[in-house]
């Protein structure tokens, strides 16, 4: 391994300018002219537009224009979508409600557009907003999941609300399961409504260029290619020769910026109305109401067990919530990227799971970090534990005897799990955890006075998404592949264009490890573009884990062949035939001589193509890939909690955070620690401090850090770190992907150790001190009373 | 709309701003310094973290006429050309970042953390003097540990001034 290769710590190439404050954000983006937007947001949760006046607003200093859906549909802009078809149980199609990107008649969350202000500063369109006068029909308004289908409808297309009813596995088989069954564990979860909140918040400078007549469109996006398409194909802004769409630096997305929002939409468009370039940035308020959020199930789970504690079977009935309108793959996440994944790592021979996905008058829900796997593991990590207790069984043993051993393994839902070794990141997660010493510090907690107790979390996730067959079977409106294109420049220097997205991930240094490697050359010569559609020909972006896994195998197979391609002008440069060419350490040699010719010097030979005719070999040493991977892949491992309570106070401290995580090959071990550490403080954050509250009115009562505990440095312990490696064989690089595995083991893992504390499983996330010193008073009361 | 006056990374500077406008609005937007960033608004998240005077302050919850006269350094102005403030080369150093956007305000508040705190701090005080800043990447135990080490950092830094 050299100092810059696959494997090594290397130092991030990207933090000079970070550190700097030399980074490029959208909101850093300035442009001459620019005007700003305000977007006038809907105070009711649900109301008729009867009239909006805003002659009054127009005539206000410094405001060029005021819009409304009105003005979109004028000019035929089409409306947000949904890109994931889900049908029913009866094959019907799900029930998409239209989303227009300025209100129609109707607002249906409270943040949603009813108008956008354009104005020469940000304080001039915010002053002028407060002159339009809007006339609302307010209607009854529902935020709660559980009780959706029993409320007024959100969309005329579904009068019960319901967007679908859908499952998915065996139901004979599993009502066979549970017929047998020697004891099943029963239990009802919710999965709680979180806000993903990157620290940067939303934010788009548009353009449109008279001359050319292209659009350009600076967003916070996490896949550019993909708005790009959107906003051309769906929208109608422009055809895709006509708009350009550019990501720079990106702080931070977590799902929440894979989706095309109004906002971005109305700038580039309002762009040519107005005849400058319009800029809007969204302040966390707005971040809170209109970002698209995450998680909210209601669920009721059943574990079938035979006699000898074995599972036979899992039954799960899920209640969604997608919020107002469905965001961009909203659809695709509490169905097939949840429930394929509640076998868990566990050889269940019967799952049936139902769910119904609901509209509530609450903004959009779609994919946060995990997307639909968290909810699943919460779901299957809960029960087992549960099922353990009841059982009197050690949660870790009935884990094991439980685990899959055998690989390849088909689940009774879709997955073929393609390698592992479960029980190696338990064994070695309890050593360095020192399980064995947990009845001793338990007693020592009890002695101060304390509660002590221990979670585990034994996920796995589907991530790399994904083959685009298959997800097209599923209803995916896209493929799932990712491209690269590598340019060797004439002098040995190379350029690498990549469809995948870094915001925050590090691409520029693990990406450049990667060529840096294969070509045997200083990672110096390595640049890493991306985020720009005039420089990137097409990409998928970067969510589920997948930059890894899907865009760094394109990189590999596009340096596939440049080095075939490089072997035929060294092989022209040392009168060789290229099969006889070896290529190693940079260099290309004559096989079985000294004869022999560096990168640099067969970079310049390309190009020069003195050697060659052009008959014989093209000029040049360019190439692109475009890779579709052949399965998703299965990170998998076990997280152990342990945690103190006060009684007391009901302060839950985190004593210890243990996790083994199995991410098949690990490019930079250092990058790869710091997502672990990331996706468990967001884990944790779920566990014991975030929650997205609406009140009956469907007004937000979290819309700021003030009120939405977002995890900080003293709420979260260290992490103790450990891995397990088995390869992925589904991609040329043997990569799992580790970006969300934190924030989809974590929650569990807390929940498993305070209610272990507590001795009773009636603990809801956030557990906040003052849930837990509900429950722990009742705890200690119980205690007493025996 | 008044004009104001002030020394920010040790250069004279002055620029018109309403009596409204934030110091924040004020280094961005009319100063052009854009590494100084707005994440809440509400001062709670300390993405906007500079220092006026000496001390660490947030320049989203501070109006810019409020800074008439005084000395402003932000981001930009800790580092000598390519050579680092110690605080900044040890973020680099323990990757105490990841998508960046924090960063700025973080090492501005532990720059003034170890002004008040000294070279040597522990982990506890650590995480609490970053009770208001907030990062969504890296949970933090990287940026506690660049802290620790950049606080050591800036001892040496401190000596050979000396």
């Amino acid at each position: 391994m050299s100092a810059t290769g696959i494997g090594a710590p290397v130092k991030r190439r990207e933090d000079f300018r970070f550190i700097t404050g030399k980074g490029q954000y959208t909101a850093d983006v300035n442009r001459h002219g620019q005007a700003y937007a305000y977007f006038l947001r809907s105070p009711h949760a649900h109301a008729t537009i009867d009239a909006i006046d805003y002659a009054e607003a127009l005539k206000m200093p410094g405001v060029c224009a005021i819009y409304t859906g009105k003005d979109l549909a004028d000019d035929k802009i089409g409306g947000l979508i949904c890109g994931w078809m889900i049908h029913s149980k009866d094959g019907s199609p799900m029930k998409a409600g239209a989303h227009p990107a300025l209100a129609q008649g109707k607002v249906r969350y409270v943040g949603d557009h009813v108008a956008v202000i354009i104005a020469d500063t940000l304080a001039e369109a915010k002053d002028a907003a407060e002159k339009i006068n809007v006339t609302y029909g307010v209607l009854p308004a529902n935020a709660d999941t559980a009780s959706a289908m029993k409320s007024a409808a959100v969309h005329d297309v579904a009068p019960d609300n319901r967007v679908y009813d859908w499952h998915l596995g065996d139901k004979g088989a599993t009502e066979a399961a549970f017929a047998k069954a020697a004891h099943i564990t029963k239990l009802d979860i919710v999965n709680n409504r979180l806000v993903p909140n990157p620290m940067e918040p939303r934010a788009a400078v548009g353009e449109y260029e008279e001359g050319s007549g292209v659009f350009c469109l600076h967003t916070t996006s996490q896949n550019p290619h993909v708005a790009r398409l959107v906003l051309s194909a769906f929208i109608g802004i422009a055809p895709e020769n006509k708009l350009r769409v550019i990501a720079p630096d990106v702080g931070g997305g977590f799902g929440a910026k894979i989706f095309i929002y109004a906002e971005e939409t109305v700038c580039v468009w309002a762009a040519k109305k107005v005849g400058r370039p319009v800029k809007w940035t969204a302040d966390r308020t707005e971040a809170f109401l209109a970002d698209a959020h995450g998680r909210d199930h209601v669920s009721h789970a059943e574990l079938a067990l035979d006699a000898n504690n074995k599972i036979i079977g899992l039954r799960v009935k899920t209640t969604a919530n997608l919020g107002a309108y469905l965001s961009t793959f909203s659809s695709s996440v509490p169905t097939y990227l949840y429930a394929p994944l509640l076998s868990g790592q566990y050889n269940i021979p019967a799952i049936y799971a139902e769910v119904d996905a609901v509209y509530t008058n609450t903004a959009p829900v779609d994919a946060y970090r995990g997307a639909g796997r968290p909810e699943a593991t919460f779901l299957v990590e809960r029960i087992i534990e549960v099922a353990a207790r009841e059982r009197g069984l050690d949660p870790a043993q009935f884990r094991q005897m439980n685990y899959i051993t055998q690989f390849p393994h088909q689940t009774p839902l879709i997955f073929a799990y393609d390698a592992g070794d479960f029980n190696a990141s338990m064994v070695k997660a309890l050593e360095l955890a020192d399980y064995k010493g947990v009845g001793a510090r338990k007693a020592d907690s009890a002695a101060r006075g304390k509660l002590r107790g221990v979670g585990f979390s034994s996920y796995i996730e589907a991530c790399g998404i994904a083959p685009s067959a298959a997800v097209g079977s599923l209803g995916a409106g896209v493929g799932l592949w990712e491209s690269a294109e590598v340019r060797v420049n004439a002098i040995g220097t190379v350029e690498v264009l990549t469809g995948s997205h870094s915001h925050g991930q590090g691409h520029e240094t693990t990406f450049a490890q990667l060529v840096s490697d294969r070509l045997g050359i200083p990672i110096e010569h390595v640049s890493i573009v991306h985020g720009d559609t005039d420089k990137v020909q097409m990409g998928m972006g970067t969510y589920g884990s997948r930059s890894g896994a899907v865009g760094m195998s394109a990189i590999s197979k596009a340096l596939d062949k440049i080095e075939a391609k490089a072997k035929k002008v060294a092989g022209f440069v040392l009168e060789a035939a290229d099969t006889d060419i070896e290529f190693k350490d940079g260099k290309f040699t004559v096989k079985g001589t000294d004869k022999t010719i560096d990168f640099g010097s067969v970079a310049l030979q390309a190009y020069i193509a003195h050697k060659f005719t052009g008959a014989q070999l093209e000029p040049g040493l360019k190439e692109g890939a475009f890779y579709d991977p052949t399965n998703f892949t299965f990170p998998a491992g076990v997280h152990i909690c342990e945690v103190e309570i006060d009684p007391d106070t009901g302060v839950t401290r985190i004593d210890r955070w243990t996790a083994v995580d199995d991410f098949g090959a690990v490019i930079n071990p250092m990058i790869v620690e710091g997502q672990v550490h990331g996706g468990i403080a967001q884990g944790i954050g779920q566990a014991l401090l975030e929650g997205a509250v609406y009140d009956k009115d469907g007004q937000l009562l979290t819309a700021s850090y003030m009120d939405y505990a977002m995890p900080r440095a003293d709420d979260l312990p260290n992490y103790k770190l450990g891995f397990t490696e088995t390869r992925c064989p589904s991609n040329p690089l043997g990569i799992k992907g580790c970006g969300e595995a934190g924030a989809i083991a974590a929650p569990p893992a807390v929940i498993n150790a305070i209610t272990d504390a507590l001795g009773h499983e009636n603990i809801a996330m956030p557990a906040t001190p003052q849930a837990v010193w509900r429950a722990a008073q009742h705890a200690v009361m119980k205690k007493a009373a025996e | 709309m008044p004009m104001i006056h002030m020394t920010v990374n040790g250069k004279a500077v002055k620029g018109h701003a309403e009596p409204r406008t934030l110091l924040v609005e004020f280094i961005r937007d009319t100063l052009r310094l854009t590494g100084t960033h707005v994440g809440c608004d509400t001062s709670q998240c300390g993405a906007c973290v500079v220092h006026v005077d000496g001390h660490a302050i947030k320049s989203c919850t501070t109006l810019a006429v409020a800074c008439e006269g005084a000395h402003v350094t932000t981001i930009e102005g800790l580092a000598h050309g390519t050579d680092l403030h110690p605080m900044q080369e040890a973020f680099r150093e323990h990757h105490g970042l990841q998508c960046g956007y924090c960063t700025p305000g973080m090492i501005m508040s532990a720059v003034d953390m170890v002004n008040r705190k000294g070279h040597e701090l522990s982990e506890h005080t650590i995480r609490e003097e970053l009770e208001g800043n907030i990062c969504r990447c890296t949970g933090y135990h990287n940026i506690v540990k660049a802290v620790a080490a950049g606080a050591k950092a800036m001892q040496g830094m401190a000596k050979a001034a000396e």
